[in-house]
């Protein structure tokens, strides 16, 4: 996993509550058995028209979208199917954080997984954001806060171990791993249970 | 075992192998990994990649669903499957579990179905497992008693590599119903109601326990119902405690214990519901008796009402406003008589046989309206031989229906059986995303009863209207 420590962006602004992952990413780009290519298909059916253009008034189709790594989202993102390729395709389109006041637990948990890093904010800060789409952000993993362009830095939570694989960059399949006494130990248990 | 452990509690420490720490999520043990054909491609890349095996391969079942054909001549027939990227996939989950010693119920085996119904029906879904499956809807599983979610795919890996997830224990809400449902009013008119209540991101955070006389009386068809679209209200997991019922169900089924082993796990699983001195996080209260059948008219599960009520107006609501747009429908109006073009029966929600009947009960007699497309999808192929043995299957033929070989189909449209665009569906699936049936494809959610009554009239009917 890619490491992230301080991600500097102007943010793109998706003001729109209870985003599900079939909007993130429509079931038929399912058929994949790769992570790969995904961001292509990013919110395909909000992108796109039925003839398959871009619609330009779309957010992600602007010109000034393009190099944003935060998205600033409506409340309750993500919510939905267990599909990771949701993440995989905000990853692939350029997307390091998504900014909201809740974001759905399969979601996050996929994201922190794939060095996507969810920051829930209070409803004020919130509030700010969705009225100033393009703000220049910065977002500090070390010291979970995310300062505004006026210099107001909000903490926010995150989980510590989640925190600290995305500090170093590792993922969580190597700490599994070494717990190999232990989960041998517990089958053991089980076994003579 | 202490009087003050909730049932998920008393789960959740039964399958701790390290617990968890200020730093680190808790190492938990998983029974039971059940894997499917969308969700598994890479994470066995990851396997191979890094020169891993399937720790428990024994602990792990697999079958194929999502994107599987439902026209018998293309599962039996050798006609081919017609989505290429589809058929790819359901020959990779072939070479996996093969190379990897992973048990397949593969397109062809007479057990095969939705993953969420075959567990249970095999018998494999226990009281007290834990049960982790590439799906949000594994939370169905809890209506056994079982801790059941859905987990991601470099998860699936994790599972794979080591039976084990690290997990941050989750707070627990109780949602306690009271009183008996009115006629005509089901297991999926409570589900949908509760989510009303508590809202798409009520559950957030939070595994749920559905509790009191209401949930106690439900058969375990209606309690996978309403465990099954716990993800919709945001909670990963929903359980329901053991009971008689249960025991009932499992009884004999082919993966179950037997004989000795069966009084055993009695014992164990007797112990299991949540003491008389447990505290949950939160509690909500639903008035059974007071429900109504329940449709939504919106574009998310929590956008429901009952069937006698209108469409929602609220002038300053930009999300509402863009919801009613997709769907074409007039705040204030309401939602009974609006047009019907498809209805969809089946699903991990309202796919088994109790379902079928249920839909049956309505169609008996009758024909669909013209112009009407209605598909009946079982959840798996014991449900479909099950149906037919009843003459379920020609009930539905002789009403004008489809009559299909299991899966996911329209649920989510992956094999082609979608809903096109612009026409009103009305499915007994559990969710109405826009799309999520076929671009541009607008959904109602409702129960098996009042899906058969809206094919019956062309329009969303009140099944009582029918009785
Ligand atoms: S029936 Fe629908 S919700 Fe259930 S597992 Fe299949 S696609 Fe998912």
């Amino acid at each position: 996993m890619e490491a992230l420590r301080l991600l500097r962006s102007r943010t793109v602004v998706l003001p729109v509550r209870d985003i599900d992952t079939d909007q993130i990413i429509p079931a038929r780009f399912l058929t994949t058995t790769t992570r790969e290519g995904l961001g292509a298909h990013l919110f395909e059916d909000w992108r796109y028209g039925p003839d398959g253009a871009a619609r330009p008034e779309f957010v992600l189709n602007r010109p000034e979208a393009g190099g944003c790594a935060i998205l600033v989202a409506g409340h309750n993102f993500g919510c939905g199917s267990s599909r990771e390729h949701a993440a995989w395709a905000l990853r692939d389109f350029g997307v390091r954080a998504v900014v909201s006041t809740q974001i759905a637990d399969i979601f996050r948990n996929n994201a922190l997984k794939n060095g996507l890093l969810p920051v829930i904010v209070e409803p004020d800060v919130h509030g700010w954001l969705l009225e100033h789409p393009g703000a220049q952000v910065s977002i500090d993993v070390q010291s979970t806060t995310l300062t505004l362009p006026s210099g107001t830095a909000v903490r926010f939570a995150l989980e510590p171990f989640a925190r600290y694989c995305l500090l170093n960059g590792i993922d969580e399949l190597g700490f599994l791993l070494a717990r190999e006494s232990e989960i041998a130990a517990y089958e053991a248990r089980l076994g003579s249970a | 075992m202490d009087s003050s452990l909730t049932l998920f509690e008393k789960v959740w420490r039964a399958h701790e192998v390290v617990p968890e720490t200020a730093d680190t999520p808790a190492v938990l043990y998983v029974d039971l990994h059940l894997i499917h054909e969308v969700t598994s491609p890479q994470a066995f890349t990851v396997l191979r990649e890094r020169g891993l095996r399937l720790r428990r391969p024994e602990r792990t079942f697999a079958t194929m669903d999502h994107s599987t054909p439902t026209r018998t001549e293309q599962i039996f027939g050798g006609a081919p499957i017609t989505v290429d990227a589809a058929a790819r996939q359901v020959r990779e989950l072939e070479r996996n579990c093969a190379d990897m010693g992973v048990e397949l119920l593969g397109l062809r085996d007479a057990r095969r179905g939705i993953v969420h119904i075959i567990g249970p029906e095999l018998g494999v879904t226990q009281p007290g497992k834990t049960i982790v499956c590439g799906d949000s809807h594994t939370s169905t599983h809890g209506a056994l008693g079982a801790l059941a979610f859905g987990i991601g795919t470099t998860e699936v890996g994790h599972v794979f590599a080591t039976q084990c997830l690290l997990q941050r224990k989750p707070r627990t809400l109780a949602v306690n119903v009271r009183g008996t449902l009115p006629p005509g009013v089901g297991a999926k008119d409570l589900i949908l109601a509760i989510i009303g209540k508590i809202g798409v991101a009520g559950g957030t955070g939070h595994v749920i326990e559905y509790r009191g006389e209401t949930i106690g009386a439900l058969d375990m068809d209606g309690r996978m119902t309403v465990c099954n679209m716990s993800i919709e209200a945001g909670a990963r997991a929903g359980m329901i405690a053991p009971d008689e019922t249960t025991f009932r169900y499992l009884a004999g089924r082919p993966r179950a214990p037997q004989g000795a082993a069966w009084e055993a796990s009695l014992e164990r699983w007797r112990q299991l519901p949540s003491g008389p001195g447990a505290r949950f996080d939160r509690e909500v209260d639903i008035d059974a008796a007071a429900l109504e059948p329940m449709v939504t008219y919106g574009t998310n599960p929590g956008m429901v009402i009952p069937i006698g009520a209108s469409i929602p107006e609220r002038a300053d609501d930009q999300v509402l406003a863009k919801s009613l747009a997709y769907m074409g429908f007039t705040p204030g109006e309401p939602i009974r008589e609006q047009p019907v073009n498809v209805v969809f029966i089946g699903s991990c929600t309202n796919g088994r046989l109790s379902d079928l009947r249920a839909a049956a009960s309505v169609l008996r007699g009758r024909k669909i309206a013209s112009g009407v497309q209605m598909l009946v999808v079982p959840g798996s192929q014991q449900v479909k031989r099950d149906a037919e043995a009843e003459g379920l299957d020609r009930i539905f033929i002789d009403a004008g229906a489809e009559w299909r070989e299991s899966g996911c189909s329209m649920c989510l449209g992956m094999n082609g059986d979608l809903v096109p665009k612009g026409h009103y569906a009305v499915s007994t699936s559990n969710r109405n995303f826009e799309g999520r049936q076929g671009i541009g494809a607008r959904t109602l959610l409702a129960s098996p009863l009042t899906a058969a009554a809206s094919a019956v009239r062309g329009r969303v009917t009140d099944p009582r209207e029918l009785f």
